[in-house]
């Protein structure tokens, strides 16, 4: 907003201080004027044409694999190179549950980034702070990758997963939840460094809107003998809510494509198991490793791009429900 | 600025059902103070280096309305907030001196702030019911510091809701969102909200300043009728406010509280040149 207040304010201030008569032989001509119109319209053009160009092709693309194994696609387990046999439901399963648990790991961290940044952080950290957060989103996801083999996944393997297992030994449900070998390497590990990867994006819309909240609403319930809890739960959770959850399915949205970094710690293998301790695979990581081995027209590149397309979809609707839920909003 | 209309009008609106009926500027010029409820002693305030109050010493009498004027930036808003400790929410703001609310110095750090604000209510300058129901915004203060069952919550909400003279307008509409009020019945639902907690002293910042005639006329016979329970200290920009509704006045000036009289006295013979200029406005 502030941008386009700026540039408004440049383009203003030549016309208005120069609005005279000199000017008006010269603007009959608008030629320039109409060129540039049919540039930037071609150019706002293009986005709706490379989405639904997008979108298209990755059907048409999967469409021999959609017509030969039917509905039966999604939930299919099967993925046989050689009986050309492909399903969806264990990249399907791997991506949702790697990218919800990521989810559960960064929503109250961001949650506590953000309401330290708005409520009590000092003036003085509040910047580097806040600037930091902007850089984690920038570091690429190969040094996440790199980083979760080499550093988080052995450190979870001889650290982490063997005391959870210890613990949980007996209890039902949790025993099978933590069960299996502790490579390292699986479902737990990419949930954990998706959740890094994703902790800025939604830190930083919690922040932003928690900052929305107009003082004199919070204070009122201080007021009332409140404690900072209380208020967070009554006045800034309701207040924000639709907001909140909008900044996390954008964190989802992000979580379900990430590739490279999940490829390299999810472990690969095309099973579902009830452990997340276990290794799996993503669509985004199936597509990253297969995709170089699959011949043209193959039922299997089929295979693929219609994996591509389920991608597309659930992430386009998580996004598009993200960015309905953060609609500027009238009122308030 | 002939301050002796302003009483007929208040009067004319008067409840009839209440018997302490609203005397006006001339009946409260003969009343005497009560005994202090809240008594500054030296208080400095600041913004990080910035001195906003300068060497404050003022007594809040008991079960009385003090009214504090000023133009913009005087001191009085911050003053407010020193009572029930509002300031202490942000970093770089501090008081020092001495808050004396029941023997206790309130700007200590041994005390339990969330429990002062429970002795010390605030209205504030618009009104600000939370996104729940009517009930709900009620109930929400009194279960910070009261378990209660649901009769006795039942109760004390209507309590409230009447003294806050709004029962008759919201009584049916008691689980609706409270966004639907008009700007005048929010008002008087956050000063229900207020004595629901039921506080000793009540802080009004302004209260009127987002509404129109008649609702303020409506908040100004609340606060008249309020004081018989509760001691108020009410900011305002609007002298006749102060001289409808108050029995004590302070003006500030630049962070300095010039003079401090009972109302009737204050706006009739000002003791003070600055004030005589303030209240004849000469500056605002």
């Amino acid at each position: 907003m502030q941008q386009a207040a700026s540039a408004a304010a440049t383009m203003g201030g030549p016309l208005g201080s120069h609005g005279g008569r000199a000017r008006t032989a010269r603007r009959s001509s608008n030629l320039g004027d109409r060129i540039f119109e049919g540039i930037v319209t071609a150019a706002g053009l293009l986005v709706l044409g490379l989405l639904g160009g997008i979108i298209v092709l990755l059907f048409i693309g999967g469409w021999p694999a959609f017509r030969e194994f039917g509905f039966g696609f999604l939930w299919s387990a099967e993925w046989d190179s050689v009986r050309e046999q492909f399903g969806a439901v264990i990249s399907v399963y791997g991506t949702i549950v790697t990218s919800i648990l990521a989810i559960v790991f960064a929503v109250p961290v961001a949650f506590g980034i953000a309401y330290y940044l708005t409520e009590i952080a000092p003036e003085v950290i509040r910047r580097p702070v806040g600037i930091a957060i902007e850089l984690l989103a920038a570091v690429p996801s190969i040094i996440y990758g790199m980083w979760g083999l080499f550093v988080l996944a052995p450190f979870l393997a001889q650290y982490v997963q063997p005391p959870i297992q210890d613990w949980t030994m007996d209890i039902p449900i949790l025993n099978e939840l933590f069960g299996g070998p502790a490579f390292g390497i699986g479902i737990f590990t990419a949930a954990l460094i998706l959740a890094i990867m994703i902790l800025p994006f939604i830190a930083a819309t919690m922040r932003d809107v928690f900052m929305q909240v107009p003082a004199i609403y919070k204070e009122s319930a201080y007021g009332l003998g409140a404690t900072r809890w209380e208020v967070v739960r009554n006045v800034v959770f309701p207040y924000t809510r639709a907001s909140v959850v909008g900044g996390i399915m954008l964190g989802l949205g992000r979580a379900l494509g990430e590739t490279m970094a999940v490829t390299f710690v999810i472990g690969n293998a095309n099973a579902i198991s009830p452990s997340l301790f276990a290794t799996g695979n993503t669509i985004a990581s199936v597509i990253a490793l297969e995709f170089p081995e699959a011949l043209q027209g193959s039922l299997k590149l089929s295979s693929l791009l219609a994996l591509g397309f389920i991608l597309f979809v659930i992430s386009f609707i998580v996004l598009a429900t993200s960015r309905y839920m953060l609609r500027p909003r009238l009122g308030n | 600025m002939a301050m002796s209309n302003d009483s007929p009008s208040v009067a004319v609106a008067a409840d009839p059902g209440s018997t302490r009926s609203f005397g006006g500027v001339a009946a409260r010029s003969r009343a005497t103070l009560n005994e202090p409820r809240i008594s500054c002693r030296n208080l400095d305030f600041f913004y990080g280096d910035n001195q906003a109050l300068k060497g404050i010493t003022l007594d809040f009498p008991d079960r009385q309305v003090t009214g504090m004027i000023g133009p913009s930036g005087c001191g009085k808003s911050t003053l407010l907030r020193v009572l029930n400790r509002m300031y202490s929410l942000y970093p770089g703001q501090r008081a020092t001196g001495e808050v004396i609310l029941d023997g206790e110095n309130i700007l200590s750090d041994k005390v339990d702030l969330n429990f002062l604000r429970s002795r010390v209510g605030m209205v504030f300058q618009k009104p600000t019911p939370f996104p729940m129901t009517i009930y709900e915004n009620i109930s929400f203060g009194v279960k910070l510091h009261e378990k209660l069952g649901k009769r006795e919550m039942d109760e004390r909400v209507e309590w409230s809701l009447r003294r806050a003279a709004i029962w008759d307008e919201a009584k049916d509409r008691l689980h609706t969102n409270a966004m639907g009020l008009s700007g005048g019945q929010q008002q008087r639902l956050c000063i229900a909200r207020t004595i629901a907690v039921k506080p000793e002293v009540i802080l009004f910042d302004e209260p009127t300043s987002a509404l129109d005639p008649i609702s303020t006329l409506k908040i100004e016979e609340l606060i008249d009728e309020l004081k018989r329970d509760f001691t108020i200290v009410i900011v305002t920009h609007n002298m006749q406010q102060a001289a409808r509704c108050a029995d004590q006045v302070a003006f500030f000036f630049l962070g300095e509280l010039i003079e401090v009289s009972p109302a009737a006295e204050l706006f009739t013979r000002p003791k003070h040149p600055k004030t005589q200029e303030y209240i004849t406005g000469r500056f605002s």
